[in-house]
């Protein structure tokens, strides 16, 4: 029944039309899964404390969440409702399997570092979310879209938070030290750069806890700034 | 005709496909990367060997060139594999042996570890590196240790680890804790290996056998004084008896 109305739709609706800019738009701000869904927290923690770490699992994430959703919604209207979620399952924990192997096979130190939390992508509320919220119920280029906007929406916070945490608490971003060094040298007995002045890294940063801290301080800082996002009691 | 979704039979011939589906793709890519894995593997060990007396950074050895650097120091003929006491295994692969593995694996018996000794060459004088393996606060730490030509003074070491606390316990991979080891050494003038002692008061510095740990990561500290005095001892017992 719905094969004559979908067929005579689709040319109407351009690739980039305003409802499908606002599926990869929405999760980075308004619809953000971490910041106003607190979707993916566990994850958000424990690989921010360098950005290139934060970086591999935000695209991580993305390649997951948008292939996911558009293997699932192509696939839609032949799965078997009974084992619907179990199917879900399958192809995004196969996913995942495949950015595990690439990584290790490509960027083993890398690899290494993130250890089991690519395994872990699995349990990322986000993806099977939106698998069963919205790829389930809409067509695979919307699916792709609205996958590549909540991955999007994760890996930004992500690097947000981890651009805070190396900076403060490593005094560098990406590996590059731009705040001088902390080890002394002959000459510098406090080290170089702002260390030679005092300046000590916050050890507090560097422990997951913080992260925790800083992604309520950004959850507070978007509620004050958008009304719409504050609960009435 | 229309398919009954919500027949039994059309799940489980679904189930079924998808499975042979996903799971021969998965093999296939498992297989295609494997040879990339090991790769990466081999190499990592070359590195570690290498850190333990050169600075990678510096020396600008990074996975790429560090096969051809490792054969330019290394001399894997050379290599030798001892047991518990300190007496040479015939037939085995020095750098088929990993350490790591075999200290988690708990049915292998302690007296048949394997304890593999590298020779390497700088300057012109002889270097040995043993690997060392233990456990941190979190989980597993190693080590490779750099001996200099007397086969008893410590010329060089790196450490490495799994998850140890940033910033406290994780400082044992920093230059500044390795170079509190070098210097020392593993047994006495009259050929005893005495245990080093991770010491919080200071002293380390000017005392032999003695290393300042680091403020914040004593569990991890105390690791690595365990694993270098377990594992040093038998290459200490190797080189007495070589010296005898």
């Amino acid at each position: 029944m719905s094969e004559v109305a979908e067929k005579t739709k689709a040319p109407s609706e351009s690739l980039f039309s305003k409802k499908n800019r606002k599926l990869i738009t929405d999760p980075l701000t308004d619809n953000n899964p971490v910041t106003v869904q607190v979707l993916g927290i566990c994850s958000a923690l424990a690989i921010t404390v360098q950005v290139s770490q934060a970086l591999v699992m935000g695209l991580s994430v993305i390649f997951v969440t948008m292939m996911g959703n558009f293997v699932i919604s192509s696939m839609r209207n032949y799965i078997p409702p009974k084992i619907r979620i179990i199917v879900q399952l399958v192809i995004a924990a196969a996913l995942v399997i495949i950015v595990d192997q690439i990584l290790a096979a490509f960027l083993p130190d890398l690899s290494a570092k993130l250890s089991v939390f690519v395994g872990l992508i699995i349990t990322n509320c986000i993806i099977m979310g939106r698998l069963e919220a919205f790829a389930m119920a809409n067509k695979p280029w919307p699916s792709l879209l609205d996958g590549l906007g909540n991955g999007a929406g994760y890996a930004g916070l992500l690097l947000i938070v981890a651009t805070i945490r190396e900076l403060f608490g490593s005094g560098s971003f990406f590996g590059i030290p731009i705040l001088g060094s902390p080890i002394p040298t002959a000459g510098h007995p406090n080290g170089s750069g702002l260390y030679a002045m005092g300046y000590m890294n916050n050890n507090m940063m560097v422990l997951p806890p913080m992260a925790l801290v800083l992604v309520g301080i950004i959850i507070w800082i978007q509620r004050s700034r958008n009304k719409s996002l504050q609960e009435s009691h | 005709m229309a398919i009954n979704k919500d027949s039994n039979g059309y799940t489980f011939g679904f189930a079924i496909a998808m499975v042979i589906v996903v799971g021969t793709a998965l093999s296939l890519l498992a297989i295609g990367l494997k040879p990339y894995r090991d790769a990466n593997g081999i190499q990592k060990k070359q590195l570690e060997i290498l850190s333990a007396f050169l600075d990678l950074d510096a020396e600008k050895i990074s996975r790429k060139n560090v096969a051809e650097k490792f054969d330019e120091y290394v001399n894997l003929d050379e290599a030798v594999v001892l047991d518990r006491n300190g007496k040479i295994k015939e037939g085995v692969n020095a750098f088929d042996i990993d350490v790591q593995v075999e200290y988690k694996d708990k049915k292998l018996k302690d007296e048949d570890k394997n304890y593999p000794l590298f020779v390497a060459k700088k300057d012109g004088k002889k270097l040995y590196v043993m690997p060392i393996v233990g456990k941190g606060l979190w989980g597993p730490i190693w080590g490779n240790i750099c001996l200099g030509e007397d086969m008893n003074t410590i010329e060089g070491a790196s450490f490495g680890h799994k998850g140890e606390t940033p910033g406290l316990g994780a400082e044992i991979a920093q230059k500044f804790f390795i170079d509190r080891w070098i210097g020392e050494k593993l047994s006495d003038d009259s050929g005893v290996f005495t245990k080093f002692e991770i010491v919080k008061d200071g002293s380390g510095a000017a005392t032999e056998k003695k290393v300042d740990g680091i403020t914040g990561g004593t569990i991890t500290s105390k690791g690595v004084e365990e694993m270098a005095n377990r594992c040093l001892a038998v290459y200490a017992t190797y080189f007495n008896n070589l010296k005898n």
